[in-house]
């Protein structure tokens, strides 16, 4: 039937006498649009190009088919960097997210100074990830550090030296990144936490369920688009994650706590390695739209669903 | 139900100390000589407080570096202040014109292109920086601070123009319609209906903006160069530097007049920031 | 011609036509009520008058001006919206002028005319306030200035009283009708309520589907409605219809339903051409008559609502309503004999729901 209104201000269309304030709208949308096209998508297909050539310092149109991913999947670095992505991944998502609605849930309970909590957990998100690396490199140091502070306490036998270990240096990546981000969960949930009819936590009590069941068993679930969009958000900053690696780790102990995201801008800013970052670059985008399709998918159907009526 | 309470604000007083504690360690580094930090707890307040440390890595050490610079932090906070007000400016200006044109004057297209910008925040940037490396290079503003703050702008439209976009689709049909009618055309509806409507946004794009171009690395390394050297760039080279013994204390200092800038923003807006986190959020 | 006249105006989306070719000629000064439930186009018809929304076919003019491609501050026109709409940032001053100043017009002489509507309307001392320090009744007097101090030719109005409560839209109709009448502005008004459109029009159009239905005075919708639709859309409680055929008994005419016959009196000469064929009678609640004559029925419910009551009963195969005053109580389940007023009666073909005139 007839939906009145809906369309918002439309061009009108037939004869034109003047210039149309929809014209003007459409003219300012260029600058964006030019970005978009160019900057964005147009960039991405140039790279996939580029990952097809023999490329090394400076781009050669030579194409060589699919050779560049072949040299990439056969490149240890690379797997190195993958399987740190993934172990990087699980422990500074799962981490965040845990912590994160922990102390959403905690900030919920109706605590006084709650203000002062909020501030205090989100203060490392207003700080660089080159920041939180150098102070976490220092806390982290073996010589100086926890481990020797730890130690004068008394504990002569505390071991915390991960940061010069190739086998636990990737664990000290999560520990800085959960340090940083988990005020961005908890504010994230507890905006969830917030938005829950308050006639639920009425019924739960009048019903006699102990708290604890309550989240486990109403809240929990009602939060799941909460936890989605969390989850999105960290598997984002995970694929992203740069500076925190250069920051804290470099990367080392030799490669072994390299990243993905870093193995790219190495080969093609220090390297010489054109055609090979490249590659790199694009397997990292196919691997991010993978686990972003799912939520740009729910944005455009919650967007599409919210302008029925 | 006393005993409750009492473990919660223990758990909350815990959680808050492990995460003040690095801020704290920072902090109290900073003031230490480095007698003091090789021979303490890097836990222990510092016995003789100084900003030696601090003045170290302002100015930089001049018997230590090579060639005309000292290598102090100075220049380069001077060069994130040139990047990031230009660059705030014109990337919170054309994101709120995108956003008000793409949810006010319906037309064709427009929620594909904003899907495009939206899918484009999540591109990770590495992806796209040979070619903009290209793209700066040849339009002559590789190196300089104009490249830099030309590709800030480029990486922070997308996520301006969502956040104004989704703050303009909350504006009632009517309230436009009643504007039009009054005669107001794209820019006088804007100017005299939409900004001032959206005052309280711009204040949370403006500091998050703030807070994302200073903190930005990879675009300060990439495009940079040795003049457009941000603030971050330089403090990395300055805790990365091998020569001579390592100073704990002038890294921390360093550490801290970095963060100094955006941690004062969130001190002293933070509700806004608060709320704008949220949805900035997937900018990471 | 003065005033709004529409030709052949066609709406689609996405080509889907919701109204086809509607015609409508507003007289000048006519104050013209678009009537009908939601999503039956009116408010569509009014944003394709005030340029919000092209039309997709026809034509549209105003004073003799063909206005369709034109912009909507071009057409000379002004709207009153059901939320308000009033610039949240600026001052009740600013709100009113804001049109005059789009529109270049100097300074002392804006300030100079919102003083004049601000007096009109009595809200001078509110013009320094923000629209949020004003009540829901203020914010509409403020609307309705902010259109009055633009001297257009023809106001627009789109469920302007919707958002206000039952006492405050009562005076504020009263007000709208003063205001009408001292101006003489040609008004096009669009409400989904009957009672605003019986109290303040001049000329009612009812809507249903994209489709004009009637368009005649508020009595004539009332009383002589020219459809089913119209008939059950207009008049609280609704019209009572009952399918059946007319009949001779003896010297009178009857409403034979095949369950009953229900007696008419005063029924007019021409409905004795219709003896016999399948018709849907109309009867509104108050033009059934308690009388010792009628037929028997059972009240199933009475319900008192102040000045009237409405009684359910259960008559000939049907249930209908009637309407009669206070003074004598119905009670459930008693018996009560009722007729029709054949004089005011409606009959409607039942295939098509249209209504036949009687001659």
């Amino acid at each position: 039937m007839a939906e009145p209104a809906q369309g918002g201000l439309k061009p009108s269309q037939g004869g034109r006498r003047r210039w149309r304030p929809q014209w003007t709208a459409r003219m300012a949308l260029i600058p964006a649009m030019t970005i978009t096209i160019v900057c964005f998508y147009g960039f991405i297909i140039w790279t996939f190009v580029i990952s097809l050539t023999r490329s090394r310092l400076l781009p050669v149109y030579k194409f060589t088919g699919f050779d560049q991913y072949f040299r990439l999947f056969a490149n240890e670095r690379w797997w190195t960097a993958m399987q740190n992505l993934a172990i990087h991944g699980v422990l500074f998502i799962g981490g965040c997210m845990l912590f994160g609605y922990l102390l959403a849930i905690l900030i919920d309970r109706g605590i006084k100074a709650e203000g002062l909590f909020r501030t205090v957990f989100m203060l490392p998100l207003s700080m660089s990830f080159i920041v939180t690396g150098v102070i976490w490199q220092w806390v982290m140091n073996p010589g100086l550090g926890l481990q020797e502070a730890v130690r004068a306490l008394g504990w002569a036998s505390f071991e915390f030296n991960w940061i010069v270990r190739p086998d636990r240096s990737i664990y000290t990546l999560a520990i800085a990144g959960i340090w940083q981000q988990v005020g961005l969960c908890m504010a994230l949930f507890l905006a969830g936490l917030r938005n829950i009819d308050p006639n639920i936590w009425k019924a739960t009590r009048v019903d006699g369920i102990p708290v604890w069941r309550v989240y486990l068993h109403v809240i929990t679930p009602m939060l799941r688009t909460v936890f989605f969009t969390v989850f999105i958000l960290m598997s984002a900053i995970v694929m992203k994650a740069f500076d925190l690696v250069v920051a804290l780790t470099g990367g080392g102990p030799g490669f072994s706590s390299d990243l993905p995201a870093r193995f790219v801008v190495d080969h093609i800013l220090n390297r010489q390695e054109l055609g090979l970052g490249a590659a790199g670059a694009f397997v990292l985008l196919c691997t991010v739209i993978a686990v972003i399709s799912p939520y740009i998918h729910f944005e455009l159907r919650k967007e599409r669903g919210g302008r029925g009526h | 139900m006393q005993y409750n309470r009492l473990a919660l604000y223990g758990l909350l007083g815990i959680a808050a100390l492990m995460v003040l504690s690095p801020v704290f360690i920072m902090v109290s580094t900073s003031l230490k000589s480095m007698d003091e930090i090789r021979n303490g707890s890097i836990f222990t307040l510092p016995a003789d407080p100084g900003f030696a440390a601090w003045g170290k890595a302002w100015f930089g050490d001049c018997a230590k570096t090579l060639g005309d610079k000292c290598g102090g932090l100075s220049s380069s906070f001077l060069t994130s202040v040139k990047i990031v007000i230009p660059a705030l400016a014109l990337s919170v200006g054309l994101g709120a014109i995108t956003g008000y044109a793409l949810a006010v004057w319906k037309m064709k297209g427009a929620n594909l292109m904003f899907a495009a910008l939206l899918v484009g925040m999540f591109i990770p940037p590495q992806v796209t920086l040979y070619p903009l490396i290209i793209m700066i290079r040849e339009l002559g503003i590789f190196g300089s601070i104009g490249g830099l703050i030309l590709v800030h702008v480029i990486w922070g439209i997308a996520f301006t123009t969502m956040m104004f976009r989704n703050f303009f689709k909350t504006v009632p049909q009517d309230l436009l319609k009643a504007a039009r009618i009054d005669g107001a055309g794209f820019w006088r509806l804007f100017w005299h209906v939409m900004l001032p409507l959206s005052l309280p946004i711009l204040g949370v794009a403006m500091i998050l903006q703030f807070t994302y171009i200073w903190n930005d690395f990879l675009l300060g390394l990439t495009f940079g160069g040795r003049s457009g050297q941000p603030m971050t760039v330089a403090l990395n080279n300055l805790v990365g530097s091998q020569f001579g013994e390592k100073e704990y204390n002038v890294d921390m200092a360093a550490t801290m007049l970095t963060a100094l800038p955006t941690l004062a923003v969130y001190l002293l807006s933070g509700r806004l920031f608060v709320r704008g986190i949220a949805a900035g959020a997937v900018k990471g | 011609m003065n005033g709004v006249e529409l030709c052949n105006v066609t709406k689609a989306y996405a080509g889907l036509t919701v109204m086809e070719n509607i015609n409508l000629e507003i007289a000048d000064g006519d104050f013209l009520v678009l009537l009908g439930p939601s999503g039956c186009g009116k408010s569509t018809l009014l944003n394709m008058i005030a340029g919000l929304e092209p039309a997709t076919g026809g034509a549209i003019h105003i004073n003799g001006r063909d206005v369709t491609d034109l912009e909507p501050d071009e057409r000379d026109i002004a709207m009153v919206f059901q939320s308000y709409a009033l610039y949240p940032t600026m001052s009740v001053r600013k709100n009113i002028g804001f049109g005059l100043k789009m529109r270049g017009m100097p300074k002392d002489e804006i300030e100079q005319k919102v003083a004049e509507v601000g007096d009109l309307l009595q809200i001078g001392p509110l013009l320094d306030r923000k629209p949020s320090q004003l009540s829901g009744g203020q914010q509409q007097r403020v609307a309705i200035g902010r259109a009055l101090v633009r001297e257009p030719s023809v106001f627009l109005f789109d469920e302007p009283l919707s958002n206000l409560d039952a006492k405050l839209r009562a005076d504020m109709r009263i007000e709208l009708k003063r205001l009408h009448e001292r101006l003489g502005r040609t008004i096009v008004y669009v409400t989904h309520d009957q009672i605003e459109a019986m109290t303040l029009a001049t000329r009612v159009v009812v809507l249903d589907r994209g489709a004009v239905q009637q368009a005649d005075t508020p009595e004539n919708v009332y009383r002589r409605p020219a459809n089913r639709f119209v008939a059950s859309f207009v008049g609280a409680p609704t019209m009572n219809f009952i399918d059946g055929k007319l009949m001779q008994s003896g010297d009178d005419i009857v409403f034979d339903s095949g369950a009953g016959a229900l007696p008419l009196v005063d029924v007019p000469v021409g409905a004795r051409d219709l003896i016999g064929r399948s018709l849907t009678l109309g009867a509104r609640p108050e033009h059934l008559l308690f009388d010792p004559a009628g037929i028997a029925s059972r009240v199933l419910l009475a319900e008192p609502t102040g000045p009237d009551q409405y009684v359910r009963l259960a008559v000939a195969g049907s249930e209908l309503t009637a309407r009669i005053g206070p003074e004598q109580p119905f009670k459930s389940g008693t018996d009560a004999r009722i007729l029709i007023d054949g004089a005011r009666m409606s009959l409607f073909e039942p295939q098509n729901g249209q209504a036949i005139t009687l001659g």
